[in-house]
């Protein structure tokens, strides 16, 4: 510590990175007096003017306040109070444009001054140092002083710091640009600003006091020497003129070599600083009893025509304060509270001057252009150059436009002060700040939203636990009501016994329902498959038909579609082998629903007659044409299986069973087998079902229905070259045919027996000759369409 | 009354980008007039080729871009590009040389990549190497210096040249290279590596008729012109310094290293010095802050690197010259750099930040 002083003494400081010179311009308003101004008509106060809490009000519409009554008030430690700059009336409390760089809107106190600024009772302090620390920061904290060099901090909170402090710095190098408040307050009233450093000095017993003053301010420098000249442990540091030198940490780095730790406050390292307008502000709070009701307020840029320091009561409309100095709203396309360098834009000229308004600015178009178009960024690093915090601009500035917020952070974004050094120099002229802004309030946003998530999982789980916990009382609860009731049960008494007959009544029921739905598993499975209107089976057939014929015919269809006309069969039937899968199953579906309405209708006898002279057939059939015999078999099995299967009810499950299986099995069979012709039985198969179950005994019905099913199919096969309309066509003709033909067998088939089905020859010839008509419609269809 | 808003800081300082690159051509005069005074009208008049090329490339890319056309294709980048590649050129090189070279620069190189500012390579060096890969035989046809050549070469004659391949009377390329006494010519640095394959030491080279009183006829004053715009830019803080001192100082040290095991066989250091574009990159080309490293530890790095590849690539590659071919290889090798040469933060150190992380 002591090398610092020496370094001090001897007028050496360290540099911190960085830094520009912007044109400092301060000489427009660096020799004229601060300006006393006439009243304002009307008075804005914004409830709050600092970081932290807001007071309560405890005045309303209509009061008559007085000048230096307090118009919040809070126990929080955070919250300073607001005060009555002028004696008047409270005309309104509205949310009204503060001085925020988003013209935020907030509420506001209108006062109404009367003129004659009449003061409360004040008691005035002839020996504050006879006060004790405690009295002291309570009436710095009832003047409703907080930071008045930008930031606004509470000062009874810093002014109260529990670590041993070495330095205490007071703040006046005021190196923004325009700005020279706390200059011409420095040599108007160094004498005051003495008795608030040793306030200060008072409450924190710093080891040294350390004045850092810019080279840009002699006058200023040579009235703080004198003032200073006969304490030891006050020293006036004259540093060289570089902006943001007026920064917290620069400053401390200039004065003491020393660098705060990110994150942590300067009292971490036994350093404590203080705006040297504050320090007035503490002298007249602390002596005079005058809470803070004005400030020094610059009000400077060429566009007005008298700039000068003016004393602006806190609440004074900038518009009021423009017009005192000169206004020329022709001049003037923007008024900046602050300095040019962070200062922000007003949105009218109702904002009033806060705690923290050191400057007002209206400069001409000429000093400050409004237009600058940002151009591409050429990584020329003189951003890097001049940023204090010796961050990258350049990079931060591509991430922050790629929102990358993880490369943002690891680039340590909110080391960032703000200062627009970057944005200064930058040849580009990309408002680089303002991309920092933008990056900063999207990741505290994210964290937000973050923080929300897991207070929404924690509660979550809080809830889920809860439920649980409910639930395990609920049952709980219940077994032992359960208990208590069994014990009851067996106490023997006429109630408990009338309640087990009761229960037991109750079981035996339940049992009895079980037992029958477990005896008929597999009826009760297939009768789902079959309409339940199985009443009126025709209906249901017809309405099976008319299922699959739909389905063979879009499937048809599309099948064909993919066919090449001159494959062979065999090709065709491996490559379409799931559709031919899916028809097989609707054909078998559809012959399942038929059979069980014939079997409804049919004799048990009946029914497993048939079913042997269909295997039969299909067997001598086998070597004729496999596969349409296979496919002939499935539609006989099929139905052979209604008949057999759920016709009374005394014939075992086990039986009804047997037949599905068999359809089961061949349609696995008929996979691999030509769909177009699978979709042809099936449709064949269905004619059949429908005549039989309508005009014929069943044993002759199932052997004519083999023939013309075969035909059909023959037909079929010979028309597969041609196109799949014809194909439809032809398919169509078929039926009609095999519908024919099978109402011309059941009517010879009357007068047949059973032996009549081994007459082979005949059966060739009606086949011929259904085969020869069917060709012969289906050339002519084909012709009809070539037409 | 409402006012303009916008966001801090409200003042800039009045530089501008163009303004920025204006002042990069104004410090290439004076090398460019010790080129006009040793070689001739070549250099210039494949500028203002490639000028011309370098400007419809760019207005081409740029309509095609929907982009802001008056203000980008003036803000000087695309015209730097091109006169530093002209710079670059033999003086004599056929007109679609140059031609090609600047729309390959300003369409393949620059805004492919995305325009100013991002592109990785450094675009003039980038259309050179192309042309040189290229074209070889065109792009090593150096002419001698005039006050060499047994013919005399009008502003005219070059421009013939440059057209249709033969001056006003007829003369091919070949004949002007040749040199008063017969032999045909080339650069300082061409016939000193010509000469060690040959067997000869540096000591013979240097009595060349090419290499002159010092460092290369007309080369080094070349080279000198363009230290003293170089030096011009760094006095208005256009160009940082760290980039062209710790390059010169690389080379510098790398063949003075070379120079004291082998005099023989190493060239001294001012003959690298003062040597083809040794002066144009270290103050021109390297400084190109797009392509280049940013932070200056980085740019200390990056010229480091650059000074070592130049001497390799002279000393040992295939090529007499070797900035542009070094430049593309630092010009790579910036992001790396500029990763790990990250100045520390106000408020951080390492200890800290490894804490954190």
């Amino acid at each position: 510590m002591d090398s610092i002083i020496n370094r001090i003494d001897k007028n050496q400081f360290w540099k911190f990175h960085g830094g520009i010179h912007p044109p400092e311009q301060k000489f427009i308003t660096e020799n004229k007096p601060i300006r006393s101004l006439p009243l304002p008509k009307e008075l804005i106060l914004p409830l709050q003017q600092h970081i932290g809490q807001p007071g309560k009000l405890i005045v309303a519409v209509g009061d008559k306040v007085l000048k230096g009554q307090a118009l919040t008030a809070s126990n929080h430690p955070m919250a300073v109070p607001i005060h009555a700059p002028t004696s008047g009336t409270v005309t309104a409390i509205k949310h009204s444009t503060i001085a925020h760089p988003s013209a935020l809107q907030e509420p506001c106190l209108f006062l109404e001054p009367d003129g004659n600024d009449t003061w409360q009772k004040r008691n005035i302090c002839t020996d504050y140092k006879k006060l004790s620390n405690y009295e002291l920061l309570e009436k710095i904290a009832n003047a409703g002083i907080s930071g008045m060099g930008g930031a606004g901090f509470p000062t009874h909170i810093k002014a109260n710091s529990s670590a041993p402090i070495e330095f205490l710095i007071i703040n006046a190098a005021e190196c923004e640009p325009y700005i020279t408040a706390d200059d011409l307050l420095i040599k108007e009233h160094s004498p005051s600003i003495l008795d608030g450093i040793h306030i200060l000095h008072q409450l924190i017993k710093p080891k040294y006091i350390l004045i850092g003053v810019e080279d840009n301010k002699p006058d200023a420098i040579k009235t703080l020497q004198k003032a200073t000249q006969t304490f030891d442990h006050i020293k006036v540091c004259v540093i060289p003129t570089k902006y943001p030198s007026g920064g917290e940490k620069q400053l401390i780095q200039i004065l003491t070599g020393k660098e705060i730790p990110s994150g942590f406050l300067p009292s971490s390292q036994g350093i404590v600083m203080q705006n040297i307008a504050t320090c007035f502000a503490i002298a007249d709070a602390v002596i005079n009893d005058i809470p803070l009701i004005k400030r020094v307020t610059t009000v400077t840029g060429l566009g007005l025509e008298k700039p000068q320091n003016v004393w602006a009561l806190l609440g004074t409309p900038v518009k009021f304060l423009l017009e005192q100095c000169g206004h020329q709203p022709e001049n003037i396309n923007r008024v900046i509270m602050g300095g040019p360098m962070m200062g922000f834009t007003l949105p009218s000229g109702n904002v009033p001057v806060v705690k923290i308004t050191n400057c007002i600015l209206a400069p001409s178009e000429k000093e400050i252009a409004t237009i600058s178009v940002e151009v591409e960024c050429i990584r020329c690093g003189q951003c890097a150059d001049v940023c204090p915090a010796q961050l990258l601009p350049q990079e931060l500035q591509w991430h922050a436009k790629a929102k990358d917020h993880d490369q943002l952070e690891k680039l340590n974004l909110f080391d960032c002060i703000e200062c627009g050094a970057c944005a200064y120099v930058c040849p580009s002229h990309i408002p680089l700040v303002h991309y920092y802004r933008i990056g900063k309030a999207e990741i505290r946003e994210q964290k937000q939203l973050e923080l929300k998530a897991e207070k929404a999982k924690v509660r979550f789980e809080a809830r889920k636990l809860r439920l649980e916990r409910d639930k395990k009382a609920r049952e709980e609860k219940q077994r032992k009501a359960a208990e208590a009731r069994k014990a009851k049960m067996n106490s023997g008494t006429v109630e408990g016994n009338s309640e087990k007959s009761a229960v037991a009544a109750a079981l035996a029921r339940v049992k009895a329902k079980k037992a029958q739905t477990s005896a008929t598993p597999d009826t009760q499975a297939k009768t789902t498959e079959a309409p339940t209107t199985a009443k009126n089976p025709q209906i249901a057939a017809a309405i099976a038909r008319a299922k699959a014929k739909k389905l063979a015919n879009q499937q048809n269809t599309t099948e064909i579609k993919k066919e090449p006309l001159s494959e062979s069969k065999s090709e065709t039937a491996t490559e379409t082998t799931t559709p031919a899968d899916k028809e097989t199953k609707v054909a078998a579906a559809v012959a399942k629903a038929k059979a069980k309405k014939l079997a409804k209708e049919a004799p048990v006898e009946e029914a497993v007659e048939p079913q042997k002279e269909i295997e039969e057939i299909a067997e001598a059939e086998k070597p004729a044409d496999d596969k349409k015999a296979k496919i002939a078999a499935a539609v006989a099995k099929a139905k052979a299986k209604k008949l057999a299967k759920e016709a009374p009810v005394e014939a075992p499950v086990e039986e009804a069973a047997e037949p599905q299986q068999e359809i089961e099995q061949i349609s696995e069979d008929e996979k691999p087998a030509d769909d177009k012709k699978a979709k042809i039985a099936a449709a064949v198969a269905k004619a059949k079902a429908k005549k039989s179950a309508k005009e014929a005994p069943i044993e002759t019905t199932v052997e004519e229905a083999v023939e013309p099913q075969k035909e059909i199919e023959e037909i079929a096969e010979a028309e597969k070259p041609a196109d799949d309309k014809k194909a439809k066509i032809a398919a169509a003709v078929a039926k009609a045919k095999a519908k024919k033909i099978a109402e011309q067998a059941t009517n010879s088939a009357e007068n047949k027996t059973n032996d009549d089905l081994k007459d082979t020859a005949e059966e060739e010839k009606k086949k011929r000759i259904a085969e020869a008509v069917a060709k012969a419609k289906a050339k002519k269809q084909q012709r009809i369409e070539l037409n | 009354m409402a006012f303009w808003i916008a966001s801090s800081p409200h003042n800039h300082i009045q530089n501008k980008t163009s303004a920025l690159m204006r002042l990069v051509i104004y410090a290439a005069i004076p090398g460019i007039f010790a080129q006009w005074y040793f070689f001739g009208w070549g250099n210039l008049i494949h500028i203002l080729l490639a000028t011309a090329s370098a400007l419809i490339a760019e207005f081409f890319v740029l309509s095609l871009r929907e982009k802001k056309i008056p203000e980008q294709i003036f803000d000087g980048s695309a015209i730097l590009t091109a006169i530093l590649l002209g710079i670059s050129l033999p003086a004599l090189a056929p007109w679609w040389i140059s031609i090609l070279g600047a729309a390959f620069a300003i369409i393949v190189v620059k805004q492919l990549y995305g325009g100013l500012g991002n592109n990785p390579f450094n675009p003039a060096m980038a259309g050179y190497v192309m042309l040189l890969i290229s074209f070889p035989v065109q792009m090593t046809s150096w002419q001698p210096p005039l006050q060499l050549m047994s013919l005399d070469l009008t502003a005219l004659d070059t421009l013939y040249v440059i057209f249709t391949n033969y001056t006003v009377d007829g003369y091919s390329l070949e004949q002007l290279k040749t040199h008063i006494d017969g032999y045909t010519m080339a650069t300082p640095l061409d016939t000193v590596k010509t000469n060690l394959t040959l067997g000869l030491t540096i000591g013979e080279s240097m009595n060349n008729v090419v290499i002159g009183d010092n460092f290369g006829v007309g080369w080094e004053w070349v080279n000198a012109g363009f230290l003293a715009g170089g030096l011009f830019l760094i006095l208005k803080k256009a160009i940082d310094w760290v980039t062209p001192f710790s390059f010169l100082f690389s080379l510098f040290v790398f063949s003075f290293i070379a120079f004291i095991f082998s005099p023989d066989t190493n060239a001294s250091t001012m003959f690298h010095w003062f040597n083809g574009a040794c002066m144009l990159g270290a103050f021109f080309i390297l400084t190109d802050p797009v392509s280049g490293a940013t932070s200056h530890k980085g740019r200390f790095c990056f010229g480091v690197l650059a000074g070592a590849l130049v001497f390799i690539i002279r000393k040992y590659g295939g090529y007499p010259e070797a900035v542009a071919f070094s430049v593309l290889l630092c010009n790579m090798c910036a992001p790396l750099i500029d990763q790990y040469t990250r100045p520390r933060t106000y408020g951080h150190n390492k200890v800290q930040d490894e804490k954190n992380a």
